[in-house]
Parts: structure tokens; sequence; C-alpha cells
């Protein structure tokens, strides 16, 4: 069995630093592993969120070597022998302590975007929709909110832009209700303003961390700014607008 | 006093999953405050594990079923000890709680003519379970979560309930800690919901996360409430064996649903071999059969072996890898591969795909996987009235896999979803009506409350003792050993002595650092739940002298008839954990001809 060397955030968002710890590894181990029994064997007190560790609920995210990852997805015998990994709690959060972080502001994000509602039945046992509808919405519905697509997100982790861009992650879920084929609601304006969806500039960074692999910048956020724009900055339909003496939007 | 935060609702309610949200959803509808209280983040409980799907017999796929044959299955798959009319009112309203989570946003796969899609499983006649690919459970936590958010339920995340309070014999409050902070929190209502879940995590090889520590059912248990049937403990078959560090991690039943076969290390497809006598002539009795039956011909052919019940399914492969036919990580071989295309595999079952991808390095769609079982759920648990889920303790209410009673012997697949959104809409129905009935919220005494904080606080105040993670260990190891899948009187009376020592081992735990989100300290805590309902598993376990469903003694390998018509029953009497015989209602006689002779 081989050792390897961990370089763990030790601290809260005020003071910490990088505390070393070797830890026995076995074939297939994952970094949340290693975690573990860095809690079992030295620091009881080492702060990890985490659930299913199964990749499916989206908990122990954090940074392995700078890189958004799931702790409980990242194989430790993918990086290469004799070099130590470092295991640093997401950027664009406040630490709470150690690799955890106060992730609230997603949730505070979410409760902005307008509540999907569906239109009438189709039949008395509910509504009539084809897969190939679905699963424009499904892809987006994977979602498994680990907040990394919003760790590496420069408006939020480089311009701090929590309170003017909701972010990728709300994009997604944005998406997931507008491709919803029974959704009646028009969120457009959401977007445009309280949603900020103007401080996106697709770099695509988020769609690459994915651990779901959503395409996100592609196939939620290009879709949704095209239609944003057709309203609000199309110069035919300003005109109109104008002639028409409809407000002056954007 | 600690104390500085309080919170006061009507309706509290423990624990976020799909009982719980569904349990606040029901409770505001009725208008009244509302709080849920979850351990976790939101949208993070188990049941985001769930993958294969939801049962309800909605008789899309197959115009013959309907509540009567989803109530017979589950009645069958249960082994008799079910209660009859939880699962009747389960089989009738599970339709109509799934059909409304459509009109809250969630996205189910649908058939050719538009309409949700159902998926067999084991022990369901026909094709019943509604579902999102491999990922059900996400597709109902999302839109439980999404919907109760936003019709204004108020949500406290990171947040332990540790002790619940009585005043003048009804349930008055409950007293908890933030994760992030450590500081105690407050919480009085005229009703309590719990919707805390099960004890997954007593065991080592499990698919539950540290979240399954019994939590619900120690604190009802301490207020008088009654344990049910904690003996039928589930072993999942199909568990992930290699690499060892996701040992346990849950392959989905939908696998087996799709085609996937179970052969062993000499390629044989054992389990036609294992057909139980109770279902004889309701499985295929060739491969051909099957093949047809998975090819889509489900009218004349019937179904694969391999979609027997869970308990049936886990002893077969136990008794292949004791008979040296084991894979070479001690498993069985799980193959889809062979009956259907890399595409097919790779849109039903997605996270499958990548599960095995990431983790064990294996392509499901060229290669079979290695499973064995797997400690999953818990169908015994805090007694309930079948209509209302009140517990023993007035005002305390219990829904989903915390409460006893709809399960019997052994869950089918699919039950549990539909469990939750059933039971966990009449918990929230009923504590509603009752909330509204109290004058209004009843005071809390300091002292009691001190004593709590004193209790909990003390591993701080000692130094040098035992780490909870090595006590946590220990009693995932004892558990595996004497209390897991093939029992016997030693070494479950062996279980019980060492449990009792580990409760000493508590006692003797320090713990370092701040109270500032400590796992040290959190799994402390955990421990004092999962010890007290280890206990009453074992004791369970030790009562029931026969095997049946989900429990297996080595030492009493039959089914005895003459046991089929009580469950256990742990409770305090005198200070003291004792097991007791509990008998099981009558099922009425229209009941019982549906069950023996069919629809």
């Amino acid at each position: 069995m081989a050792r390897r060397t961990f370089e763990v955030y030790r601290g809260t968002a005020a003071e910490g630093k990088l505390e070393n710890y070797d830890v026995e590894v076995e074939p297939g181990m994952v970094v949340l592993d290693a975690m573990f029994r860095i809690q079992a064997e030295e620091s009881p007190d080492l702060a990890v969120r985490w659930n299913c560790k199964a990749g499916k609920c989206g908990s122990c995210s954090c940074e392995v070597n700078g890189k958004p990852r799931l702790s409980c997805m990242t194989r430790i015998s993918d990086y290469p022998e004799g070099e130590s990994i470092t295991v640093t709690p997401m950027k664009a959060f406040p630490v709470i302590r150690d690799l955890v972080t106060d992730v609230s502001h997603n949730y505070r994000a979410n409760k902005k975007i307008p509540q999907f509602k569906p239109r009438p039945k189709d039949a008395e046992d509910g509504w009539r929709m084809q897969q190939y509808e679905v699963d424009r919405a499904q892809e987006m519905r994977k979602c498994i909110e680990c907040f990394l697509c919003q760790d590496v997100c420069h408006v939020l982790r480089s311009h701090d832009r929590h309170e003017e861009f909701v972010g990728p992650a709300f994009m997604v879920r944005t998406a997931a209700f507008s491709l919803n084929p029974i959704d009646t609601v028009d969120r457009l304006e959401f977007l445009k303003d309280t949603g900020g969806i103007g401080y996106c500039n697709i770099t695509k960074c988020c769609t690459e961390v994915c651990p779901e692999h959503i395409t996100i910048t592609d196939n939620a956020i290009i879709p949704l700014k095209e239609r944003v724009v057709d309203r609000y900055y199309d110069p035919i339909k300003a005109l109109v607008r104008m002639v028409r003496g409809g407000r002056k939007k954007g | 006093m600690e104390i500085r935060e309080r919170h006061d609702h009507d309706v509290l309610v423990i624990g976020a999953g799909g009982a719980g949200l569904r349990a606040a959803i029901a409770a505001q509808d009725q208008g009244l405050s509302v709080g849920l209280v979850c351990k976790s983040l939101l949208g993070k409980a188990h049941t985001v594990m769930a993958e294969g799907g939801i049962a309800a017999a909605l008789g899309v796929v197959r115009d013959e079923d309907n509540w009567r044959v989803h109530f017979r299955d589950t009645m069958r798959g249960g082994k008799g000890l079910n209660d009859f009319r939880m699962a009747q009112i389960h089989a009738k309203e599970a339709p109509d709680r799934v059909r409304e989570m459509e009109g809250w946003g969630a996205v189910f796969d649908r058939t050719d003519d538009g309409r949700m899609n159902q998926r067999p499983f084991g022990g369901h006649t026909y094709a019943r379970l509604a579902h999102v690919g491999d990922r059900t459970g996400l597709e109902l936590i999302r839109t439980l979560q999404d919907h109760a958010v936003h019709e204004g339920v108020d949500v406290y995340m990171e947040c332990t309930i540790i002790k619940l309070f009585v005043v003048d014999g009804r349930i008055a409050g409950a007293l908890g800690y933030w994760r992030p902070t450590g500081e105690f929190v407050l919480f009085r209502a005229k009703s309590i919901v719990l919707a805390t879940g099960g004890i997954g995590k007593a065991w080592k090889v499990t698919s539950n996360s540290w979240e399954y520590s019994g939590d619900g059912m120690a604190m009802a248990y301490e207020l008088g409430a009654e344990l049910l049937g904690l003996e039928f403990v589930q072993f999942h078959p199909t568990g992930m064996v290699w690499p060892p560090s996701v040992r346990g991690t849950l392959v989905t039943e939908g696998v087996r649903g799709e085609g996937g076969i179970l052969t062993n290390s000499e390629g044989e497809r054992f389990m036609f071999r294992y057909v139980p006598e109770m279902f004889m002539g309701d499985y295929a009795e060739s491969e051909e059969e099957a093949d047809r039956w998975v090819e889509g011909d489900r009218v004349n052919n019937r179904r694969p072996p391999e979609l027997l019940t869970r308990d049936v399914v886990a002893k077969a492969i136990t008794s292949e890898v004791e008979a040296g036919r084991g894979t070479p990580h001690g498993g069985a071989f799980l193959n889809i591969a062979a009956k259907r295309s890399p595409e097919y595999i790779k849109k039903k079952l997605p996270s499958m795909y990548h599960q095995f991808k990431e983790l064990a390095e294996v392509d499901i769609t060229q290669d079979p996987m290695e499973v064995g079982p797997t400690t999953h759920y818990v169908m015994g648990g805090v007694k309930v009235d079948p209509e209302t889920a009140e517990t023993a303790v007035s005002g305390l209410y219990a829904a989903g896999e915390v409460a006893a009673g709809l399960h019997g012997g052994n869950r089918l697949g699919g039950n549990s979803l539909s469990d939750l959104v059933v039971f966990g809409k009449r918990a929230g129905d009923s504590a509603a009506a009752s909330a509204a009935e109290q004058a209004g919220l009843a005071d809390i005494p300091d002292a009691d409350l001190e004593e709590a904080i004193g209790e909990s606080l003390a591993p701080f105040q000692r130094d040098g003792g035992h780490n909870p993670f090595v006590v946590q260990e220990e009693l995932q190891q004892v558990m595996q050993d004497k209390v897991g899948i093939a029992r016997t009187a030693t070494a479950l009376e062996e279980a019980i002595q060492d449990i009792r020592a580990l409760k000493g081992s508590l006692k003797a735990c320090s713990v370092s650092g701040g109270r500032a989100y400590n796992p040290g300290w959190n799994t402390w805590l955990d421990l004092h739940s999962l010890l007290l309902v280890s206990e009453a598993v074992a004791m369970s376990a030790l009562g029931r002298e026969e095997s049946r469903g989900a429990h297996t003694r080595i030492d009493f390998p039959e089914t005895d008839p003459e046991q089929s018509n009580h469950n256990t029953l742990v409770k305090e009497e005198d200070g003291r954990m004792v097991a007791v015989n509990d008998p099981i209602p009558t099922v009425p006689d229209d009941l019982q001809t549906l069950i023996k002779e069919g629809v």
C-alpha cells in the first residue's frame, strides 16, 4: 500500500493554512476517502461536507489541485505518484471551516426564479408530452446542485457579483423550467434584470466542470440569451415599440 | 442559558427527504406556519439516491394494473407482516401523488403516446414504476424542494435535532444545533412530523450516508413511542463490491428491470434455481422465455427470475458466493451489455454508466459489473396509526423510512418513493389538523433544556478519550458481522453485549476542537441514536426464531407459519429496553382472498 501526501486547508474565512497529512491509500480510493482517513486517524474535527458518496447529491464539492471537483468522484490514482495533492474549499463562497463553505447564496438565487406553472391538463389523468420534448428539459434537470459551475464562474469567483448574477447553476434551473413542455411562465424579464444573464460572456468554464456533463453554456445559457436579446435588444422591435409608444426597455 | 435562538411554528417537520418535504407541503396547504429542519443542505437527503422509479398502479403500460394488484404484490412481498390498511391506502393513493408532481414540474419519461412511462421491477406483477432514467429520486426531491420553498415553508438547513420534548402529555418542541456554528436552537411547535429516514449507517457495507443514524426512532422511543419490526433490514442485492472504497454503493434494480442478468463464476444464470415456492409459476422458466419478455412480449411470457424480490435475490447471491461460485471480489456478475445496446444502456441507465466508468473503470456497455448485497433500507421503525401516521406520542407523527408498517418483512423496489409521498402527505395533513385544534404553544422548562445541552457538550470536557469515529467503526463491524444478512442466536446475543459495551465507550469519548462544523462532535451525538436503535435491531432479530423476508436465521432456516401473526415490538419498560410480540391486525376476508387467490 502506498502513502500519499495531502495538503488540506484548515481554518476559517478569517485565517487558515494548508496542513500536510500522510495517508495510506488503497486501490480505487477517492479524495473524500482520504479525508475520512484523516478524520479517523488524526483530526476528527476536519470539516468536510458530504452525503451520498456516489456523485449523486453534490455535497462534497471542493477544489483538488485548484480545480473544482466532487471529492467523492475524484480518484487519487489520477494524480501522479510522488506529488502531493492539494485540497481546498470552493473559492467562490465564504469558508465556514476547513473544506466547508457557506453556499446559502445559491438557495437565495434559486428563490428568485419565477416558479413553474403548468398549462391546464390535457386529459383527466394529466398531460401528454413526447419523449423528444422531455429530453431537453431532462438534460437540465440532471443538475445535482454541486455548485461547481458557480465556483468556476469568473463573474462569481473573481468579480464577486453574487448579488447581480444568479450564476450558471440557476441559468440551468431557469432553462429546466422553460424547457418543460407544459410550462407557461415568461422568465425573460427575470433573466435580464434579477438574473443578470448579461454578465455571462460564454467562456464555457461551467460546462467543463459539470460532473453531470450538462452542456450549460450551449444548451442553457446561449438559447436564453438569444431570447432575451430578441425581446429587449432587437433594433427593429425596439423601433416598433417606440413608434407605438411602448415603454423603453433595456 | 445557552439558547439564543428560538423559532415557533404550528407544525415542525424534521427531515427533508421526500416524506418531510411532502408533509411540509401538506401542512403549508392548510395555511399554517410550517418549519422544516434538515441535517444536511436542502436537496441532499437520501431520496436523491433512489434510482429506479416510483411505484404506482397508473395502468399506463398495462391496463390490467390497478390498486388491487399493487396491494397484493406489496403484501406478498412483505411476507404477510405488512399493516394491511397501510398497504391498501398506499396502493390506492400512489397514482394521485405521482400525477400531482407532474403539475409541480417533475418531468417523467414518456411512452410513445406521450403518457408517463412505467418500468418493470422486482416483485411487481406489471411494469409499474414511473421513472426518469436512473435518477428518479433526484427528480422527486428537486420537484418537492422547489414547490415547498415557493409555497413559503421555512427551511432550517444543516440543523440537527437532538431531543424532543413533551409537555402535559403532548409534543411541544425540539432542541437542535446548527452544524456550521455549533450553537443551540429551540423550536416550539403544536405538532411535529418525523421524517428522519433509517439507520443504514450502523453497518459497514451500506448504501446509506452519515445522516442515517436512526435519530427519529431513538428520539421517539425515548418519549415512549414503540419500534416495530426492526429485525427486517433490507440488504439490497446489488451494491458495488470493487474497489474497496466504494463497496456498498448502490447499483439500481433498474439494471435488472431493463434486462440485466445475474451469473456466477461458472457463467450460470443461477436465479432460475432460487424461485421460492410462493412465487412458482410467476417467473420465466427458461432463458428463452425470459429473453422474449425482455424483448417486449410481456403478455405471453413471464418475467426473468432476476426480478424476484430483493430478499430472495440477496440471499441467492450470498449462497453462490458461499458455494465458491463468486466473482473475483466476492459477488455475482450483473450483465446488461449482453442484453442491450450501448446506446440503450446510456439512455436508460446513464448514472450507472458513469458510476462504474469513473469509480471502477468498468464500461457497463461492454463488460459485466460485480455486485453483492449492501445495507439499504429498514422496513421496521416507529409504529404509527395507519390512517393518520400518528405515533404513540400525542402530536408526534412519522412518515417514510422512519415509520413502520407498510413494507412488512421485505419492501418492493419503487414502493419507498411512493411511501414517502403517500404517507408524507397524510402525516402533514394530520399534523396540521391536530395543530389547528391546539390553543397555543407550550413552554418547555429551562431545566430540561439545560440538562440536554449539558449532556451534549460533555465530550468537550474530557481529554484523551476514545475517538468517536473509532467507536462508529467498531459498531459497524459488529452489525456487519453479527446482525448482517445471515444471523444466529449466539451472534445476536454477542452483538447485544458488544453494543452495550460500546455505549460505555461512547461515554468515555472526548472531542477536540471547537463546536463549529466539528464532525467528531457531530458523530458523537449521532452515535447515541445509532447505538440505541442498533440494540433494538439486534433484540428484534433475536426474538424472531424463523427465517422470513429479509430476516434470515441460520439456526431457524424455515419460515414458521405460527409466526405470521405478530410483529416484534421494542419499547421501554421500567427503564429497560424490551422486545414483545405485537399481534397483526386481522385482514378482512375480501382482502385476504385477494392476497391468496389474486385479482
